[in-house]
């Protein structure tokens, strides 16, 4: 029984989800999905990130955090070939999928993208309904045995299973933002990749949806690889493993670019980091 | 000066009274009279179409609509639209039939395959489709297109599709319902197409870049994406095609031969509702003449402004579950 006194709901503090990361095995044990080497992006004349090279581990969540303009979207959507769709977008090094290069126009978008999926800022579900928001990857991706099956896993997984259960026929527009979060995740999970992106999924949402977001990130990664880009520090604090830092340098002629600064456990990064400006940023100073 | 002020009834009390704006004024008047006017006219010219029918009416009545004689010679006159309705039903369908698919296919084109670099060319090309006059249209169909129909495609079809009844022997003479179908497809291509170019790019982006990143393919985020949001637009912009495709005359006029039988073969002669009155109400010999040739206006008036209606419902329709959308972003 509760004390009288004590209020009916709890939400859970932030420190509580923070301590669940277990602690992170040594480098070398961990499993590379991603090798990053030498990477920029450049949108016609301009660069938009110069030089990142990082590796991103299987299983983990790894946080992408920097101010507004440093290519943190931008980078997130290079593993995905999203920038594709952005005629004078090109990018020079590579990233390696698993030993494979997936940067070279020989590269088919389509094939990447089945393996590496995408949760996006704004909700966007399709104008269908929830069970076929779901169900309309996996048919068009051929996985048509057990549809219903696959997409209540999908939609138990995305923590979303419970409140729409009875109404799966209704349309998924009708749901709250961060419902329709949830229901752009079980979408993304449902044809089964290897790795989710998220690209800040919370910066639309209330902190009760974002936690649930959290959650659900923390309890799936031991199936998933997550990138999550986030601007909200405290976010990256909570949810990832390791965390890179980005920021905005200037060239030699006063030319604004993205780089990767720091790349480390999250832990490191946010209580003793190595460089000054992580430093500045993750304490509020950054100017 | 601030005491200037301060004495100044108006300044003391700056709010009050409720003041008489000329412009607002102006502009009220100016603009409610453009909207009472437009309203009128519709009204006046459904009545005056009414009233010139009105012999044709009141001898005929409603039975007019079915039957399929046309008899203007005095002593056997004989009025009826059936064969007319038919043609008009059959060139607009199959003109639409036609034009559906290659106006979505020009569109998707111009939407989501072109090269960048071409878009706006052939999307300045394709909406000055739309601005041939009728008449210039109408005359190349006499001069290339019925000669070119007649002598290559009609045989071909003819031999091909035979046992169909739509596609019978050839006529002899250039022009044919044929020829008056592939006029209207052209005629009606500019405005669905440029309709459907506008609905796809009102596509938001965050949908197909969902699809997209779920691994499908252009195609298949086209169909299960592009084509469900923009089904009912579309749908609107073909039932407008088709009120234009009905509405037609001088084109048709010009291609289509006249005739007066209803005809299952496309590659006869034939007469549209519109064809017909364009045709003959210069020579029109007697006041019933002149008010069945009305009364066949009057048909047609209906069934534009019932094509024209149900466009803008399917439209209304569509608003009401974009709004939803927005409701649920909120």
């Amino acid at each position: 029984m509760k004390g009288a006194g004590e209020p009916s709901i709890t939400i859970e503090p932030i420190m509580r989800v923070e301590t669940r990361r277990q602690p992170l095995p040594p480098r070398e044990r961990l499993e590379t999905i991603f090798h990053v080497e030498g990477l920029d992006a450049i949108y016609g004349s301009k660069t938009a990130l110069k030089g990142v090279s990082m590796e991103i581990y299987k299983n983990l969540v790894t946080a992408i955090i920097g101010p507004s303009g440093c290519g943190k979207s931008t980078y997130v959507r290079c593993f995905n070939r999203m920038n594709d769709l952005i005629p004078s977008f090109r990018m020079n090094g590579s990233i390696r999928y698993h030993g494979q290069d997936i940067s070279g126009s020989n590269i088919d978008p389509v094939a990447v993208r089945r393996n590496i999926g995408m949760v996006f800022q704004r909700p966007n579900p399709f104008p269908k309904s929830i069970y076929d928001n779901v169900a309309w990857g996996c048919r068009v991706l051929g996985m048509k045995d057990d549809l219903d099956v696959r997409v209540e896993r999908a939609l138990t997984q995305a923590a979303l299973w419970d409140e729409v259960k009875d109404r799966l026929k209704a349309s998924g527009l009708s749901l709250s933002g961060g419902q329709q979060q949830r229901l752009c995740i079980a979408r993304a999970i449902a044809v089964e990749p290897d790795v989710v992106l998220m690209d800040e999924p919370a910066s639309s949402l209330d902190p009760i949806a974002t936690q649930a977001i959290e959650q659900l990130m923390h309890g799936l990664k031991s199936e998933y690889t997550f990138v999550i880009v986030t601007h909200n520090m405290q976010q990256a604090a909570r949810v990832a493993d390791m965390t890179a830092f980005f920021s905005i340098s200037r060239g030699e002629e006063g030319e604004r670019y993205g780089e990767l600064i720091e790349y480390d456990a999250t832990e490191k990064i946010f209580t003793a980091p190595s460089d000054k400006r992580t430093e500045d940023y993750v304490t509020g100073r950054f100017g | 000066m601030a005491s200037i002020d301060t004495t100044s009834e108006s300044a003391r009390r700056p709010f009050e009274g409720r003041r008489v704006h000329l412009g607002d004024v102006v502009l009220q008047g100016v603009a409610g009279a453009a909207a009472a006017g437009a309203t009128a006219l519709v009204l006046l010219i459904a009545w005056k179409v009414v009233d010139g029918a009105r012999p044709s009416i009141s001898k005929f009545g409603i039975s007019f609509v079915w039957h399929d004689v046309w008899n203007p010679v005095v002593g056997r006159e004989a009025y009826g639209a059936a064969s007319f309705l038919f043609g008009t039903a059959i060139t607009s369908f199959v003109a639409l039939l036609l034009a559906a698919p290659l106006a979505i296919g020009i569109a998707l084109f111009l939407t989501e395959l072109a090269p960048r670099v071409l878009r706006g060319p052939v999307t300045s090309l394709v909406e000055t489709l739309a601005a041939i006059p009728s008449v210039v249209v109408g005359l190349w169909g006499i001069l290339v297109l019925g000669p070119a129909l007649r002598s290559h495609v009609e045989p071909w079809l003819h031999s091909a599709l035979g046992w169909i009844p739509l596609f019978g022997p050839p006529s002899s003479a250039g022009a044919s319902i044929f020829t008056a179908i592939v006029v209207l497809t052209i005629m009606i291509l500019p405005i669905v197409s440029s309709i459907s170019r506008e609905l796809f790019l009102g596509v938001p982006a965050e949908l197909k870049e969902g699809a997209l990143a779920l691994g499908t393919t252009r195609w298949e985020m086209v169909r299960g994406v592009v084509f469900p949001y923009a089904r009912g637009g579309i749908a609107a912009a073909l039932i407008l095609g088709l009120g234009r495709a009905m509405g037609e005359a001088i084109a048709v006029t010009q291609v289509i031969g006249g005739g007066t039988t209803i005809s299952w073969n496309l590659f006869n002669q034939g007469d549209t509702l519109a064809s017909k009155i364009a045709a003959e109400y210069q020579g029109a010999t007697s006041n019933l003449d002149v008010a069945s040739l009305i009364y066949l206006g009057l048909i047609l008036l209906v069934l534009s402004l019932g094509a024209n209606i149900a466009a803008q419902w399917i439209v209304r329709g569509v608003a009401r579950r974009h709004g939803v959308t927005r409701g649920g972003r909120a």
